[in-house]
């Protein structure tokens, strides 16, 4: 089967055809997506059995060989991260069963649930810079109908500025995308990359690169372009806040590190320079907002922009120890901000309210949520045995080695930021006197904190298995520092 | 040529970003017609635009023009006509609901679920 790496994205893309046919069955509808989500993770994790022993994969669609045709290429990184979405779109699809409701289920949810996996596994997976732009807008555009669904006047009136956002941004992907093929004349990532090494240390290489990161940072919420996110991010239900949460910005993330890694290492005081400022004032802006907020929604989306920002700093060192670092990190918030807003949407589903101040003493009846939000909070913050240490542990060592103290102290702070802000949360949602009497009909939560728990006992795992992760992400390490590997792998040289 | 065509492409942005911070929300969609159209020029443009004939095999000529850039255009107006298309129709939708196209208006609302 040379045909491997294309599995993920097409098994998603042809049960999302699937479902439209179904709109109205809602059962078969549940039937359907989670059956395509458990073979997407089963087709993941196959994929990545194959790159760990065989090494890069790649295809060339339709035999056209590789700067000339589309090319796909899963090497460790990109399997890692589909795996990883997969497995966070099989949960969250499971808790959209209760909380996501009757009405949206019936217009096509899980069909763009579908779509929106199509968009992120394929630009994980994509070779070809255009194809990329072509994957980020399935992505987007499935986001737009997950932000709106459902038509309330808060999700109508911040969809208007998150599609606005994305539409510039989108535009700006398209001009560097021309501005790339006049300079070097492909489209073909590898192809790119070979071909700027020739060219050096060109200013018009520089002028790009921050071009590129001024696009994947609208995406990702980078720090002077996070201002559409808190907004857009409270306005949809708790499981698409999942799924964004998890998924979109981190795209934008891989986005810089790929081409940070594989175009733009020519210029590097001034590139990673401008990347490691930015992502100090990420994590600052992000803490900022963390502690401001006395809303359970709001905190868990500051707590994106600070880790943006934690992963921003890792690829901005540019050692082997901070991209191992990253990786660890990338992976790990994945799966903790999934579970995160999951459970928070669970605290918000039982009160009634987003508040915190309106929460309170939950633990008596939710024992075994509490618990578990709390496991996830020290998870997040990256305490040791749990999975937020070692990814934070290298970064900071890296950012110490390379005499970039500022910045690794940033990241400490950052960290007991958001310590604080979801420890407050806890105390005060889950202690304290309950202050609204008249709720307290214990409400059956099963259904929708099975899937939640089963993603914190997930990044338990991983925390306390980091060993058995190492020669995984260390391979994808090799690929990063070293592109001539990425490249050989591609053009077949 | 390409010096021209640069220059028909910056008006274009200016008057898109001119248009996208307005206030009213037509205004802005509008703006980012603008901006579609001034970045698929903006594509042409910098795939060179040398004399050939069109790209399709039966002319027989010496030269062609380059299709790359005629084929990402192709897929980036499909692109951005959904989109706007989306868009469109989320603002008619905002409009019924919220009763009006001034974004001054369209901020600090509660979030209820």
């Amino acid at each position: 089967m040379i045909n491997l790496p294309i599995l993920p994205i097409l098994i998603p893309l042809v049960s999302a055809v699937l479902l439209l046919f179904l709109s109205k069955r809602v059962y078969a509808q549940r039937v359907v997506s989670v059956a395509a989500s458990f073979a997407t993770v089963i087709a993941a994790a196959v994929v990545l059995m194959k790159v760990k022993t065989d090494g890069i994969q790649t295809v060339d669609m339709g035999s056209w060989p590789a700067p000339f045709g589309i090319t796909l290429v899963s090497d460790m990184l990109s399997i890692l991260l589909v795996l990883t979405s997969s497995v966070i779109t099989l949960c969250v699809v499971i808790y959209s069963f209760r909380s996501i409701g009757s009405g949206r289920e019936a217009f096509y949810y899980y069909p763009i649930v579908q779509f929106l996996l199509v968009g992120v596994n394929g630009s994980f997976t994509t070779g070809d810079i255009f194809n990329l732009f072509v994957f980020f807008e399935i992505m987007l555009m499935s986001s737009y109908v997950l932000i709106v669904i459902g038509g309330t006047k808060a999700q109508l009136q911040e969809s208007i500025k998150y599609i606005l956002i994305n539409v510039i941004s989108s535009a700006i992907f398209v001009i560097a995308v021309g501005f790339l093929y006049s300079v070097t004349g492909s489209l073909n990532m590898a192809h790119i990359s070979a071909r700027l090494t020739d060219i050096g240390g060109e200013p018009i290489v520089t002028v790009l690169a921050l071009l590129f990161l001024i696009v994947f940072g609208l995406k990702g919420g980078i720090f002077p372009l996070y201002f559409w996110l808190p907004g857009s991010y409270a306005a949809p239900p708790a499981p698409v806040l999942a799924l964004f949460g998890a998924l979109l910005t981190k795209v934008g993330v891989y986005a810089i590190l790929r081409t940070y890694t594989l175009f733009f290492y020519h210029d590097q005081p001034f590139t990673h320079d401008i990347l490691s400022l930015l992502a100090l004032l990420t994590m600052i802006a992000g803490s900022v907002g963390a502690l401001a907020y006395k809303d359970v929604k709001q905190i868990l989306i500051y707590n994106i922009v600070i880790a943006v920002g934690v992963l921003l700093f890792g690829i901005a060192i540019m050692t082997e120890e901070s991209i191992a670092g990253t990786l660890f990190y990338f992976i790990h918030d994945m799966i903790i901000k999934a579970a995160l807003f999951m459970l928070g949407g669970i605290m918000v589903w039982i009160t009634g309210t987003s508040k915190m101040d309106k929460m309170g003493g939950l633990i008596r009846q939710y024992p075994a949520l509490g618990w578990t939000f709390l496991t996830a909070s020290f998870a997040l913050a990256g305490i040791p045995p749990l999975s937020g240490f070692i990814g934070k542990l290298l970064i900071v060592r890296a950012g110490f080695e390379s005499g970039e103290y500022v910045g690794a102290i940033v990241v400490l702070l950052s960290s007991l930021a958001v310590l604080y802000s979801v420890v407050t949360l806890f105390m005060e949602v889950f202690w304290k006197k309950p202050k609204l009497p008249q709720l307290h009909a214990k409400k059956q939560t099963s259904s929708l904190f099975l899937p939640a728990a089963a993603l914190v006992v997930l990044s338990v795992l991983y925390g306390v298995g980091t060993e058995a992760v190492y020669p995984y992400v260390m391979q994808a390490v090799e690929a990063l520092i070293h592109p001539e590997i990425y490249i050989d792998a591609v053009l077949k040289e | 040529m390409e010096i021209l065509m640069c220059i028909i492409a910056g008006l274009l942005f200016a008057a898109a970003v001119y248009l996208m911070l307005s206030k009213s929300l037509l205004r802005i969609i509008i703006g980012t017609g603008l901006l579609s159209h001034g970045t698929h020029l903006m594509l042409l443009t910098m795939g060179g635009l040398k004399t050939g004939a069109v790209p399709v095999l039966g002319e027989h000529a010496s030269t062609y023009t380059d299709p790359i850039p005629q084929a990402l255009i192709l897929t980036a107006i499909v692109i951005s006509f959904g989109v706007t298309a989306v868009f469109l129709v989320i603002a008619y939708r905002a409009y019924q609901e919220i009763g009006t196209d001034n974004m001054e208006q369209m901020r600090g609302m509660e979030t209820d679920d």
